[in-house]
């Protein structure tokens, strides 16, 4: 997943960021436009549609019955992927997912399983034998840098809005119990320079980049670091105030 | 809602004297014991014993880069793949790589890439392979750690050498090196992985809760921990190679135990014309 850059944009993009504006006219603390579009997909149990910029991601949330895992007998089952399918960029190809689409999966699924997110006692109907499993499909329609962040966004929407479809085994509907909200920020790091929500741009000639998970507490939940670059103990620190400060508006929209 | 997860949990894996289960206090490293060139064919290698786990690395480089198109006429790539073995697991794990493989795979590559002086070998491939023969959890410490020494017995130009540990959280304390029972039921896990004269942090990947306090008390311990880990591999890399005044004398004929530097990468066949350059995409998506 390659794309060439010219030496010219690098040193535009990065003299930019420096002087603390963006390409993108926003400032290194400022999250892209945010518009999530809830229940997008009427066959999924839970879906959104969701534009990071024009990073756009549509998740949808399939709820079926399944076996549990036998060392957790009596709770649901959470399971992410993701596909970075040839319509959203020129350099994504078919095939079987990449290093990337798995990284970007797991990294969501972190996110969400470590703070607890889905209340999974609520999911199991006959426990060792029949448990709701929750199959959470990140699409990805049009890659404009962050998808990590973009993905996360998706699949926190898609599940508060998704339905668990107990009809089927003769109970009623009942809506899917979220009881934490983990926000994701990603902060990429030009040279000696950091922006949260690194655009395309951005991205290409980032050196690092640092994904964190954090709570409504304001606790740290899942943290990820990618790209062959460094960060600095200061830098991880200014990173995690950086995503504390822009998860709060965040996580409005994404409960509302 | 922390009060439940707890009484689930049951076991309690810090005892009244505030000590482990196997007995470490919450700033203790297990055992390690490590060495450098254990291997016949490959360039660099490894063997790293840490706690429960058993860790093989191995370095192949140097050399062409296949598939070719993966080529960089730049650089050289570095690629790590990352493996347990079926019965390095107490359920067998079915042989190949799984999305965990993948994604430490991933990690591991990407904290070797800017150590290695990879512009001194354009178009070729630093390959390096991990095996985990047993697992103990730290696994991907344990490699990237062994990885790293492996890369220095290849003879491999590097910035520094890497080294790796895992801090976490256990019964709400934040410890140092979890082994596999406090990290299937403990709060919280840290891999990290750093350049420890310069303190840059190459891997960082963390799941589980910690406050901000918690986090820079895990942060400072794995440090520390990192820098002794550090003493560990040059330790291990000068028994390999130091050579005792005494072995000097008694073969005077053989040079000292040093391997003959790497072939260089191999000779290109006569390149394809070049591609018409590709476009800029992203200068139109403005």
């Amino acid at each position: 997943m390659t794309e060439i850059i010219s030496e010219l944009q690098r040193e535009r993009v990065y003299r930019l960021a420096a002087s603390g504006t963006r390409s993108d006219g926003r400032t290194p603390e400022e999250v892209r436009p945010l518009s999530i579009e809830k229940n997008y997909i009427k066959n999924a149990e839970g879906s959104a549609l969701i534009r990071l910029g024009n990073t756009e991601v549509l998740v949808g949330v399939k709820v079926e019955l399944g076996e549990p895992y036998p060392d957790t007998p009596d709770s649901g089952v959470l399971s992410t992927g993701a596909e970075l399918i040839p319509m959203a960029s020129p350099v994504f190809e078919s095939g079987p997912p990449r290093p990337d689409a798995i990284e970007l999966a797991r990294v969501v699924d972190r996110g969400i399983r470590e703070a607890h997110t889905i209340d999974f006692k609520a999911l199991c109907v006959t426990p060792k034998e029949k448990v709701w499993i929750c199959f959470v499909d990140m699409h990805v329609l049009d890659y404009d840098g962050n998808l990590f962040d973009a993905a996360s966004y998706g699949a926190m929407s898609a599940l508060t809005c998704t339905k668990v479809p107990a009809s089927k085994i003769g109970k009623e509907d009942y809506p899917l119990p979220v009881q934490h909200y983990p926000i994701s920020v990603t902060a990429a790091k030009i040279k000696d320079v950091i922006v949260i929500d690194p655009n395309l741009q951005e991205e290409q000639i980032a050196d690092a980049r640092l994904t964190i998970a954090t709570d409504e507490n304001g606790d740290i939940r899942a943290m990820q670091k990618g790209l062959r670059g460094s960060f600095s103990y200061e830098e991880i620190n200014r990173v995690i105030g950086l995503a504390l400060k822009a998860s709060e508006v965040i996580r409005t929209k994404i409960k509302a | 809602m922390e009060d439940v997860e707890h009484i689930e949990k049951k076991m309690k894996l810090i005892d009244e004297n505030g000590l482990r289960l196997d007995g470490r206090k919450p700033e203790d490293l297990r055992p390690i014991r490590m060495e450098v060139g254990v291997l016949k064919r490959a360039d660099g290698s490894a063997y790293l014993e840490w706690g429960g786990n058993k860790v093989l690395a191995a370095v192949y480089g140097p050399r062409e880069a296949h598939p070719r198109h993966l080529q960089d006429p730049t650089k050289s790539l570095v690629q790590c793949r990352y493996n347990m073995a079926p019965f390095s697991v107490t359920e067998r794990k079915r042989p190949g790589p799984d999305r965990r493989s993948v994604e430490i795979s991933k990690v591991i590559s990407e904290a070797f890439d800017s150590v290695v002086f990879s512009e001194q070998f354009p178009r070729a491939s630093v390959d390096i392979f991990i095996e985990i023969l047993q697992a103990d959890a730290g696994t991907r410490c344990a490699g990237l750690t062994a990885a790293s020494m492996a890369l220095a017995d290849a003879g491999i130009p590097m910035r520094d050498l890497v080294a790796s540990c895992a801090v976490g959280k256990i019964d709400g304390v934040v410890c140092l090196d979890l082994r596999k029972e406090e990290d299937n039921y403990g709060d919280a896990d840290m891999p990290v992985a750093m350049i420890p004269r310069t303190g840059e942090v190459l891997l960082l990947q963390m799941d589980g809760h910690l406050t901000l306090d918690e986090f820079d008390k895990a942060f400072g311990m794995v440090k520390g921990a990192i820098s002794s880990i550090y003493e560990m591999q040059k330790e291990a890399l000068r028994k390999r190679y130091a050579v005792t005044a005494e072995e000097f004398a008694d073969q005077p004929e053989q040079a000292p135990q040093e391997r003959p530097p790497p072939p260089p990468p191999e000779s290109e066949e006569p390149r394809e014309m070049p591609q018409e350059i590709p476009p800029d995409y992203e200068e139109g998506q403005q």
